[in-house]
């Protein structure tokens, strides 16, 4: 395992989040963070991309503590996608991804064709080549995401890192970006983490979830063992359905609303 | 007076032509006509003072021919004031733009990060508490006040890293709090403020070539330093979180642009005096010309710095001679309008 949190506080000023967390990010899956809001799942995640020092405990890149790795090496080895995007005012795409080779950059050393290769291959696996001279700020949603996506593949890194890369976009856009994401785990053999809001989406696209809840680990593992009516009650305060999605043959959480749980208790569910 | 009138004319004049060109066609247009209009001003500045001379006497002065009229005045009035608007628009406006960036606030300038003012509250000081000081003592009391006044910012700033929001808005109550003192001392002790006076109202009116010499080394040391930091402010913009995924040490790499910058500021405001607006506007003028990217916008902000200097400073020569208007009245008078039309016209733009 790679990239692992050994039982960390983690804390903004003196607000303490989260205490002896321990997350194992397993190689070569796709890996998602769900829990309501405060429940630390961004945190963990700016932890884990070395943004955020641990008060206590570690996480360990490669078997280093990564606060005593430069964070250039961390760099080339993990990239991180921020849920606050901001571009450049007019960059154009190809300009954003270059940005992606930063920590390979020498001021002595112009860029050079290994740098070049990594940017062209990040922006055709990203389906962004045709619109490399365009604005970011002319893009669709979907398109944007793409672009912000493809300056972390220009990283070279096998690890990346994605704090809630669907929020903010139509749900086709979501879909756009949760497919990319999967085609990159599949054909690059990328290790992906994310914050994700929608435990529907996380049950689809995530082959390990982990649940957190008050800064703690509750549950993890793959959908079908973690996806519960228990689990939903507990950790989001919903009632719910767990049906079978059924396309895919994943669990699918149906939200009970409130006015009707006490039907749904008494399993007097047909139309009100 | 006509050289003066004619004068600005060659920056607007490319755009009226070229209306129906590319934009990128028309960026380069704009640009040669900054550099066009920094070389006429450059000559027209050596020529405009208490007596204004004709272009062949300054070719005469400056080669030292020996003909012409008035070579003494234009060597040992007009040329110390040309290289000073030079060397202090450069470094104002380089200064100016570096913090932009680094504080990522397009507002942000020398004298909104409270460099300015702590140097003024400073010179004011010495001129008050050690009265029987030379006067050279004042722009090293600045550029220490400058200093001092960025150390607080960045101190009151800090918590777990000193974001850019929290340093913007520290500068500006620093920045108050400084202006303040040197109202009181200047309410408070009127009479022996004329020297202060001068100082704070940015006027060149007098400088010889040991204020330009005092500014060069600063100048010419930090500019291409900051220059170095080109492609790591690049980086700052994109936000602290993604700058620090992209292995930029962002914090350490703040701190030494911001302190590289207040130290160009301080030097320049020190030997010039507090002058207004360039430090703001030249920026804004030279991404607009060349767009956001550092490594090409700080030196083109330069050179809008330095026309911008030369502009006001023969205005301020030649507008009402002998009297002799500040430089710094005249920058502001200029760029603040300017500066307005620029946000109106970015906003309809822009918009998002």
């Amino acid at each position: 395992m790679r990239l692992q949190a050994e039982s960390v506080e983690l804390a903004y000023d003196d607000k303490v989040i989260a205490r002896d967390l321990s997350i194992t990010v397993p190689d070569g899956k796709i890996s998602v963070l769900i829990g309501p809001n405060g429940s630390g799942k961004s945190t963990a995640l700016r932890a884990l991309a070395r943004l955020l020092k641990p008060n206590q405990g570690s996480v360990v890149l490669d078997g280093k503590s990564i606060h005593e790795m430069s964070t250039k090496e961390v760099a080339r080895r993990l990239a991180i996608l921020p849920q606050m995007l901001v571009a450049p005012e007019s960059i154009t795409v190809e300009d954003l991804v270059w940005f992606g080779r930063h920590p390979y950059r020498n001021s002595l050393r112009s860029p050079g064709s290994a740098d070049k290769e990594a940017v062209e291959w990040a922006l055709d696996v990203t389906g962004s080549t045709a619109l490399r001279h365009r604005h970011v700020d002319q893009l669709s949603g979907g398109q944007r995401q793409r672009a912000w996506i493809a300056l972390c593949l220009a990283q070279g890194t096998d690890l990346i890192l994605l704090d809630e890369p669907t929020t903010f976009l139509d749900i086709a856009y979501q879909m756009d970006v949760l497919d990319l994401l999967h085609d990159l785990n599949r054909d690059q053999q990328k290790t992906i983490v994310m914050v994700l809001h929608d435990v529907n989406q996380a049950a689809e696209y995530a082959q390990h979830v982990f649940v957190l809840r008050d800064g703690t680990l509750v549950s993890e593992g793959d959908a079908e063992s973690v996806l519960t009516c228990d689990m939903m009650r507990n950790v989001f305060g919903i009632e719910s359905q767990i049906l079978v999605h059924p396309v895919s043959g994943k669990p699918l959480c149906v939200p009970v609303k409130g006015r009707q749980r006490a039907l749904a208790d008494a399993r007097l569910a047909p139309a009100v | 007076m006509t050289a003066i009138a004619t004068a600005p004319a060659p920056a607007p004049a490319p755009a009226v032509r070229t209306r129906h060109l590319t934009p990128e066609r028309r960026r380069r247009m704009l640009l040669a006509g900054v550099g066009v209009a920094c070389v006429v001003m450059t000559l027209v500045s050596l020529m405009v003072g208490a007596v204004t001379y004709s272009p062949a006497d300054v070719w005469h002065a400056v080669t030292g021919s020996g003909q012409g009229e008035g070579g003494f005045v234009i060597t040992h009035f007009h040329l110390p004031r040309m290289l000073l608007c030079w060397v202090v628009g450069i470094g104002l406006a380089v200064s100016g733009g570096v913090m932009q960036g680094v504080i990522r606030n397009p507002l942000a300038a020398p004298n909104i990060v409270g460099v300015t003012h702590g140097a003024g509250l400073a010179a004011i000081l010495v001129v008050h508490v050690l009265p029987t000081m030379p006067s050279s003592l004042i722009p090293v009391a600045a550029f220490a006040g400058g200093q001092l006044s960025i150390v607080v910012v960045y101190a009151a700033a800090y918590r777990r890293g000193a974001s850019p929001a929290r340093l913007a808005l520290v500068g500006v109550a620093v920045g108050a709090l400084c202006n303040a003192g040197i109202l009181f001392l200047l309410v408070r002790y009127p009479l022996n403020s004329s020297a202060a006076l001068t100082w704070l109202a940015g006027s060149l009116y007098a400088r010889d070539m040991s204020s330009f010499w005092q500014i060069l080394p600063w100048v010419a040391v930090l500019v291409p330093l900051l220059l170095h930091y080109a492609h790591r402010l690049d980086t700052l913009g994109l936000g602290d979180d993604l700058a620090a995924g992209l292995g930029e040490p962002v914090e350490r790499t703040r701190l030494i642009t911001l302190f590289l910058s207040v130290t160009l500021a301080s030097a320049v405001v020190a030997s010039a005096g507090t002058i207004g607006f360039v430090g703001l506007v030249a920026p804004h003028i030279a991404r607009r010309l060349v767009g956001g990217r550092h490594l090409t916008y700080l030196p083109v902000a330069g050179l809008v710095g330095a026309l911008l200097m030369l502009v006001a400073d023969t205005i301020a020569r030649g507008a009402d001679p002998p009297l002799e208007l500040p430089c710094g009245l005249i920058t502001s008078v200029i760029g603040a309008p300017y500066f307005l039309y620029l946000l109106t016209k970015t906003g309809k733009a822009g918009g998002r």
